[in-house]
């Protein structure tokens, strides 16, 4: 199989920079129905256990911040960027993302949950998008189900929950997809055509059959595409890099797959972020798996599906300002958005920086929040999706005012 | 459209099973639920006072290694704690088998279906520590003792049951001018999360005609119910907001607010009419249909209504109506009783699932219903589970379905039956033509069984 090799050859390191045994080929034509509402493509991650926003994206230019943090920034060097903050060096592989424009972050930012820093409540109010005046989160259903909800044309394939773990983030009335990568469906031929008989008067289970067989077909010819995998596997381990996250890798790729056909909204997990001790030896992998994530999905799109591509990285909150006892960071409030894409206006961190001072701290111990963590999802919609304003604070975020639009999206 | 005891098996029941003839009438269904608990004589579970104090010790053991003066010393602590919770996990997974077995080894099953029913219409959720693993001893000891009872009771139990009250954010329901509210420097007062769900959840239904006054004098009522750190309920007189609230018309506290105002505005919520057609139609929804005969529920509502919300009135209103049995194939089986009525169907495996290691009796059961949508213990929010079909029917889980209807049975049937017979015993007369050629034609055991377990007839009550 012949492969423009340079392009091969680049997207196989990016891909190795994740450990991943890619399958979205470039070779696989996109699809693109005119049914779908739109081109444009949103992927959102929910970072679980809560990301130190301080440690990622550094306010070295805070006269208080070194004061407050020494031991969990590690050794290494960070990376400057705007020369008031620094990138943590883990996210090393995403600094020509930055300098292309395509990464950008917004800072001091929150969710409306306050005070009682549980991880899931915090994780249900990030992806309920709704509080009620209790603080506690109400209904089941997510934002990211009530943007498909309004979105013309949308259909169950439109937004995909990906992986095991719950997605409240994807639930709710309007249909949408879930599927674990690991979940397999084995099946002879024959069993298969059995299954169909017994199917066959059962719209609920015939239909739900069919997709479930054409995405493990779809992904059972991905893997046997070309003879690449081995070829990685080798690369892989030249490049010493650790491929331990098998569930994150297989998810990514089955997001890439589907967001390169008739899928526009997709989401999932990334756990490790709950860094109560020795912050600086366990913030590194969970953020090299963001960075290899986000590397994998710019190369395995492609530049043109990229270019329309909008990655949110979003946390239930951040930790407190102050180092603890045990060279980590407690749970706290104010955090860090990580965006990524080809339709991001990035190169810049956005938001009103309240500074470090004990006073200027949320509870003299956190960092103020000064923006509400939904207000730039809603203006990614906004952007994305040509949702209006006031849709979206009844419709997707009931009771929120977006404010001023920050202009995170281009065009 | 009349009795049938196939029916009376599948969908009041966790199915037919080769042991046990379905129940012969309405009449033995009710006797049995007036009789004696057999099932819970048999196996037996934990109490909840028992992850109590498996929560207590946890919390003294993490304490210890925050305040150890070593790092050796943290560590020892940690792993003691770690052993501590893991034999909450290991006490969660006996609940766990005692539940299977039951559904297995028991000639009638209605009450399992009752016990699973009232346990997700009162749902609790807790996260962490050993508290997350004892959801088990509250529906046994609080919920299912209470199933064949007076709807109040049940409700009172279970709205002021420790994991309740946590759940719902009723411990941090303080009044504003209460000795607490009034002497804290926090920003402290009414929660109004657990006597919002009482009204919109737990009787009225959200449907109802209540105002929000009702849901804060309600919150108001509440304060005072609480527990302590050791998991146990009590009446906290420093968090009771002093005064009368009015709730739904009737005034509640005064000069001695205490409990006795919690218990009878409860009663009131009970007896309130628009609970009777709330509780009718959740039950008709649950075990009938997703969209039930309206005369069904007026019927189940009526029946609720004139005995003063006795339960069995209910039961047996719904099972003397005749759109109880229409034959069409109902509502889909959640994952646990889909696994559980297929383990029931395979039968010979009560003595295996008793000595299987909780270990992999979990990758049978709470590991694949999980991979089904369904995590046992974790429901996303106090509205309980999903009835809709189209919420447990799609790729992915249905995939999963799928898979395990072809590889678990292996592990607990041995030998494999033939499965021209086992469509016979899984669906008695109920099985489509489709599934008994499926059955006959498949090329292996395994595989035929697994068609049995994957049709629609089998998945569906």
């Amino acid at each position: 199989m012949a492969v423009s090799s340079s392009a091969a050859l680049t997207r196989r390191m990016m891909l190795a920079g994740l450990g991943c045994s890619l399958a979205a080929s470039p070779l696989v034509t996109p699809m693109t129905f005119a049914a779908t509402p739109g081109d444009n493509r949103l992927v959102v991650l929910i970072l679980r256990g809560a990301m130190d926003g301080l440690d990622v994206l550094r306010p070295v230019g805070d006269p208080d911040f070194a004061d407050l943090r020494r031991v969990t920034l590690g050794k290494e060097r960070a990376i400057p960027l705007d020369g008031f903050f620094e990138m943590h060096p883990a996210l090393g592989d995403l600094k020509p993302m930055w300098d292309a424009g395509e990464l950008g972050f917004a800072h001091a930012v929150a969710t409306p949950y306050r005070d009682k820093r549980s991880h899931f409540d915090g994780q249900d109010i990030l992806e309920a998008g709704i509080v009620s005046n209790d603080g506690v989160p109400t209904g089941q259903d997510g934002w990211l189900n009530r943007l498909v909800a309004s979105l013309p044309g949308a259909r169950a394939e439109t937004a995909f929950a990906i992986g095991r773990g719950e997605l409240r983030i994807l639930t709710g009335a309007a249909p949408t997809s879930t599927w674990a990568p690991q979940t397999q469906l084995e099946l002879t031929p024959h069993a298969e055509r059995l299954l169909e008989l017994v199917y066959h008067d059962d719209p609920l289970f015939r239909d739900a059959a069919a997709s479930a067989l054409t995405i493990v077909s779809d992904l059972e010819q991905e893997a046997t595409m070309g003879d690449e995998d081995v070829e990685m596997g080798s690369m892989m381990s030249e490049m010493g890099v650790a491929t331990s996250n098998k569930a994150l890798l297989a998810m990514t790729e089955f997001a890439i797959n589907r967001l390169r056909r008739d899928t526009r909204i997709a989401s999932y997990s990334i756990t490790g972020w709950d860094t109560h001790a020795g912050q600086a030896n366990r913030i590194g992998g969970p953020l090299r798996n963001l960075a290899g994530t986000i590397n994998a999905m710019k190369i395995g799109l492609g530049p043109e599906i990229w270019g329309k591509t909008t990655i949110l990285a979003l946390t239930e909150f951040g930790r407190t300002a102050r180092e603890n006892g045990s060279q980590g960071t407690d749970h706290g409030t104010g955090g860090a958005i990580l965006m990524a894409g080809g339709a991001v206006r990035g190169g810049r961190v956005y938001g009103d920086w309240p500074g470090l001072a004990e006073a200027d701290l949320y509870d003299r111990r956190d960092l103020m929040p000064t923006a509400d963590v939904r207000s730039y999802a809603g203006w990614a919609m906004r952007g994305l999706y040509g949702l209006g304003v006031s849709d979206l604070e009844r419709g997707v975020f009931p009771g929120l005012d977006m404010g001023r639009d920050p202009g995170i999206i281009l065009g | 459209m009349a009795f049938s005891a196939e029916l009376a098996a599948i969908r009041f029941g966790a199915g037919l099973s080769p042991r046990f003839a379905p129940p012969q009438s309405i009449d033995t269904m009710l006797a049995v639920l007036r009789g004696p608990d057999l099932a819970a004589r048999k196996y037996a579970g934990a109490t909840f006072e028992e992850f109590a104090a498996l929560e207590r010790e946890y919390r003294q053991l993490r304490g210890k290694a925050s305040k150890a003066d070593s790092e050796a010393g943290r560590r020892r602590f940690l792993d003691q704690s770690r052993d501590v919770r893991q034999a909450g996990q290991e006490l969660a997974a006996e609940g766990l088998r005692v539940r299977v077995l039951r559904h297995v080894a028991s000639e009638h099953t209605l009450r399992e279906r009752l016990e699973t029913f009232w346990s997700d219409h009162f749902t609790t959720r807790l996260t962490g520590g050993v508290r997350q693993y004892s959801l088990f001893p509250y529906m046994e000891h609080t919920v299912r003792s209470r199933v064949t009872g007076r709807f109040a009771d049940l409700l009172k139990a279970a709205v002021l049951h420790p994991r309740m009250i946590a759940f719902l954010n009723q411990d941090s329901n303080i009044g504003p001018n209460s000795p607490l509210g009034r002497n804290s420097q926090k920003k402290r007062g009414l929660n109004e999360n657990l006597a919002r769900e009482v009204i919109e959840l737990h009787t009225l239904g959200v449907n109802a005609d209540y105002s929000q006054t009702d849901v804060r004098n309600l919150a108001n009522v509440f304060t005072g119910l609480s527990i302590t750190r050791a998991y146990a309920f009590e009446w906290d007189p420093r968090k009771a907001e002093p005064g009368s609230f009015e709730v739904l018309g009737r005034t509640y506290g005064g000069r001695d607010r205490g409990l006795g105002d919690v218990e009878a505005v409860l009663d009131d919520l009970a007896a309130h009419p628009a609970t009777a057609r709330h509780i009718a139609a959740k039950l008709a929804v649950h075990f009938v249909a997703d969209r039930p005969d309206p005369a069904l529920v007026d019927h189940m509502a009526a029946a609720f209504a004139a005995s003063g919300g006795d339960l069995m009135a209910v039961y047996a209103a719904m099972l003397e109506h005749p759109a109880a049995w229409d034959p069409a194939p109902g509502s889909v089986k959640w994952p646990f009783d889909y696994v559980a009525s297929a383990l029931r169907a395979l039968d010979g495996a009560e003595a295996t699932l008793a000595d299987l290691p909780w270990k992999a009796l979990n990758a049978i059961t709470a590991q694949s219903t999980a991979r089904m949508g369904q995590q046992m213990g974790r429901v996303m929010g106090p509205d309980g589970w999903e009835e809709a079909d189209s919420h447990w029917i799609t790729p992915d889980t249905l995939a999963n379905r799928i898979t395990w209807a072809m590889a678990a049975p292996r592990r607990v049937a041995k030998p494999m039956p033939d499965p021209r017979d086992f469509v016979r015993t899984a669906l008695g007369s109920r099985a489509p033509e489709s599934v008994i050629f499926a059955a006959g034609a498949a090329q292996t055991r395994t595989e035929g069984v697994g068609l049995v377990l994957a049709s629609p007839a089998f998945q569906r009550r």
